[in-house]
């Protein structure tokens, strides 16, 4: 009697544990992106040359738009990879757009000129472009087709291959399935 | 040199506690104290060995050495002291650390105070708790050790979450550790006892006092977690239902609901079964609870870090459960026997009913805690559960719970006859319905909120009027006044005494929930120079806002005039810090408390300095002041059911 009540507890336990080890194979944090293959939200940014580029300037090219702030460090692990990515694709018809976030400008533009970045940056000091993005952490970068579509989303840390591969399919409109993370990991 | 003291300990008292666990397996065969003498031994070592490495860690955050990765990551040099120590727990490798202190402390009292006494099951008791205390001390040694060093040695460190520095740092953490701790005693004797094959009543009329002082700190413990997210965190609420706070609740039911049933079980030698399932039940959630913060399989507004040490947990999770209720499974036979219920309208019965609901509502909360993660899992759809179920579960079973808590401890054990349930009940209740009916007058309207209050006074009557008729028949015989007659009564029956005041805490706890949750109300505007904002009562007039620069951060304050149905009470400035690297601001909320209701003022944004306009967010929230009245009131009365000044009975010693 005793051993078939064993077995029974084993048998109620069992599926519990299970359960909760299923939960190692997910993120629960993973959320999935409703924007994808939905139109960019329209937005207007004013750079730090004092220009001002729209949504509807950059129609007709693929954008990388990466969202970022000075004080943050994959920030910095991307950014010198960035500028790499930036000069082999700047004379196809493509356009990086950095955007600084909850950044004050001084930093900013410190953070621009240490790591020699060239491609169009503004700020987005309201924090409007951020919200209509759905911007959770920094970095997040978008990828826009030439229609104004959002193709791809990564959130993390991107690597140049990875942002140059995304590239050429939102020049082709070409919508990923999923967002993608970053692999970036502190340096402590 | 700090942190190899330190990680030395560890690895010393690991061994230590492997032969805790060895030496009373060999020692059974044979009659040689000397191995129950190695056992007692080997808790005092981990004891001496974990006090050093514990003093290690605080020395070096005390002294910011920075060449320790965590004071690198939890101090600054600008640390406070006082923030300094909390960094102990203030991140997972001290608080494993901490709790691993607090349980071989525990270990360790256990082990002197019954030196002479449980000859039998002591070896056991001590061999659960080595156990216990190996896989703590196994994982701060290789999964997350808080003495590791970083190279090179930071200049300055990180410091801790602005939000972690507060005052209740020093208590929360510290208070719900004891009380998962404290829940390990009677795990220990219950499972000595099934190892023993010794079913009998001892190790429950043992642990008596353990279970309430665990049961104790962990309702501490999350009364003052509720307290902390009411009053700093600033969103005007003290419960969220997240998967970290049921985390922290859920071992609070089954180990109330055994703090009940081991009475039954000691007067009718009934529910044997029964209690040491909820106690393995209550120990096994203290274990999960950790998993769930920390292995990051469910989403919560609890930023935990995670890492391996989740895996580590469940695997300790499975073998707590497989064990424990395999040997309960294996010893069923000798648990069988018991007698049957005499009565439905019994104490038995009300504490038995008791214990359904409780269990029920643990059932109902664990159900919600891991719904998400169950659907995905069978259905691949992700879902999330929050307040609107768990409080629409919760509230009817716990209003059953206060009907329960007025009947229980007053209704007579085995039958109640019809003169006895008269005698005891007809005037509670006939009261608490004139209450009601003066509730309902007061436009108390609603029917859950009025049922509420209606049990809530019933409770408290029937607790009036069964220490009034006690204290007579103490004048009776014994001719004291009422404050002599309640000492008496206290210290002669100090568990019955201080349980009912106990009850007393709960109901006002209750009584603060219901009102807060019935009748607060909410406004938001944004208001320009001298406009007002009226809500109840209260009259909320914007004063302006001023912006300062602290050492940490940039202050920005918004001054409000509060007027109390036309007074002036004074002036409330809720304000905003931008933390320069935090995402977004950390809202600082003010609010002002009263007996019948808290005005809550939250900063919500503001228009330019110059500007002057400012968005509030304004809370009236109604009895909330009494849910931490309530909190010492449990406080008094644990003091009187534990404390050693009244006549400790025999059988308890």
């Amino acid at each position: 009697m005793a051993w078939r009540r064993l077995i029974l507890t084993i048998l109620i336990i069992a599926p519990f544990l299970w359960l909760l080890a299923y939960g190692f194979t997910r993120d629960s944090r993973y959320i999935k992106s409703p924007l994808l293959a939905k139109p960019a939200s329209p937005f207007a940014v004013t750079l730090f040359d004092g220009r001002k580029i729209t949504l509807n300037d950059l129609r007709g090219k693929a954008v990388f738009l990466n969202f970022w702030a000075s004080w943050c460090p994959p920030c910095r692990a991307e950014a010198r990879d960035l500028e790499v990515g930036w000069q082999k694709v700047k004379d196809k018809n493509m356009i990086f757009l950095g955007v600084a976030l909850q950044d004050t400008e001084k930093d900013s533009r410190a953070f621009l000129e240490e790591f020699g970045i060239t491609y169009p940056n503004g700020t987005d000091a309201s924090g409007k472009m951020a919200v209509d993005f759905g911007v959770w952490g920094i970095p997040e970068s978008f990828f826009i087709d030439p229609q104004g579509r959002i193709t791809y989303k990564h959130v993390g840390g991107i690597k140049a291959q990875v942002a140059a591969a995304k590239l050429e399919e939102a020049l082709k409109g070409i919508v990923s399935a999923q967002e993608g993370k970053g692999d970036y990991q502190s340096i402590h | 040199m700090t942190s190899l003291i330190g990680h030395t300990s560890i690895l010393l008292a690991l061994l230590l506690a492997l032969l805790g666990v060895i030496i009373p397996i060999i020692g059974s065969r044979s009659d040689d104290d000397r191995y129950f003498a190695f056992t007692r031994l080997a808790i005092l070592g981990q004891f001496v060995l974990v006090t050093l490495a514990a003093s290690a860690l605080i020395y070096g955050l005390v002294t910011t050495d920075f060449s320790i990765k965590y004071v690198a990551f939890n101090t600054t040099r600008a640390t406070p002291v006082y923030y300094r120590i909390t960094g102990l727990w203030g991140a997972l490798e001290g608080s494993l650390l901490l709790w691993e202190w607090l349980l071989i402390i525990f270990s360790w009292i256990v082990a002197w105070i019954y030196r002479d006494r449980h000859r039998e099951l002591m070896p056991w008791v001590l061999m659960i708790f080595s156990i216990v205390s190996a896989f703590f001390l196994g994982v701060v040694s290789f999964v997350s050790n808080p003495f590791e060093t970083i190279f090179p040695v930071p200049v300055d460190g990180r410091g801790l979450n602005p939000l972690l520095e507060d005052a209740n740092m020093m208590t929360h953490p510290p208070l719900l550790y004891t009380g998962f701790v404290g829940l390990t005693v009677p795990y220990a004797f219950a499972m000595a006892a099934l190892i023993k094959g010794k079913l009998d009543e001892a190790w429950i009329v043992t642990t008596r006092r353990w279970t309430i002082t665990a049961w104790f700190f962990l309702t501490m413990g999350n009364l003052v977690g509720a307290w902390w997210s009411y009053h700093v965190l600033g969103w005007g609420g003290y419960w969220a239902w997240d998967p970290v706070e049921n985390a922290a609740f859920m071992p609070w039911l089954p180990a109330t609901a055994f703090l009940h049933s081991v009475q039954v079980q000691e007067r009718r030698r009934m529910l044997k079964v029964w209690n040491l399932s909820l106690i393995i039940i209550a120990f096994s959630l203290t274990i999960f609870g950790t998993f769930l913060t920390r292995s990051g399989i469910l989403s919560s507004i609890h930023a935990f870090s995670s890492g391996p040490v989740g895996g580590v947990f469940l695997a300790f999770l499975s073998l707590v459960l497989l064990c424990s209720f395999g040997l309960l499974a294996y010893r069923s036979d000798q648990l069988k026997g018991q007698p049957e219920l005499d009565s439905m309208v019994s104490r038995e019965s009300a504490f038995l009913l008791n214990n359904i609901v409780l269990v029920s509502a643990l059932f109902t909360i664990f159900l919600g805690t891991i719904f998400p993660l169950l659907s995905e899992a069978v259905a691949g759809v992700q879902v999330s559960v929050g307040a609107p179920y768990f409080n629409s579960v919760t509230v009817p079973l716990f209003l059953l719970l206060v009907f329960l808590m007025g009947v229980g401890p007053i209704i007579a054990w085995r039958k109640a006859s019809w003169d006895n349930f008269k005698r005891n009940f007809l005037w509670p209740a006939a009261g608490s319905l004139v209450i009601s009916g003066i509730l309902f007058g007061w436009k108390v309207r609603d029917f859950l909120p009025l049922l509420g209050f209606t049990l809530l006074s019933f409770v408290v009557l029937t607790i009036i009027y069964d220490t009034t008729l006690a204290l007579r028949a103490r004048r009776r015989i014994a001719g004291e006044g009422i404050l002599g007659g309640l000492i008496t009564l206290a210290r002669r029956n100090q568990r019955r005494y201080g349980g009912l005041v106990v009850h007393l805490g709960v109901v006002l706890i209750i009584m603060g929930i219901a009102g807060s949750m019935s009748y607060s109300l909410e406004r938001e505007a944004t208001l320009g120079l001298k406009e007002r904002l009226a809500i109840g009562h209260y009259l909320v007039q914007f004063e302006g806002l001023k912006g300062a620069q602290q050492p940490t951060h940039f202050r920005v304050e918004g001054a409000f005039r509060v007027f109390n149905g036309g007074d002036e009470v004074g002036v409330l400035s809720p304000a905003l810090k931008f933390f320069p690297t935090q995402q977004s601001p950390v809202g600082r909320a003010v609010h002002r408390s009263t007996i019948s209701d808290d005005l809550y003022l939250i900063l919500s944004g503001f228009s330019d300095l110059d500007k002057n306009q400012a968005t509030l967010k304004v809370l009236v929230r109604p009895l909330v002041i009494w849910i931490w009245i309530g909190g010492f009131v449990i406080i008094l009365g644990t003091l009187i059911s534990i404390s050693p000044l009244g006549k400790i009975s025999p059988q308890e010693t």
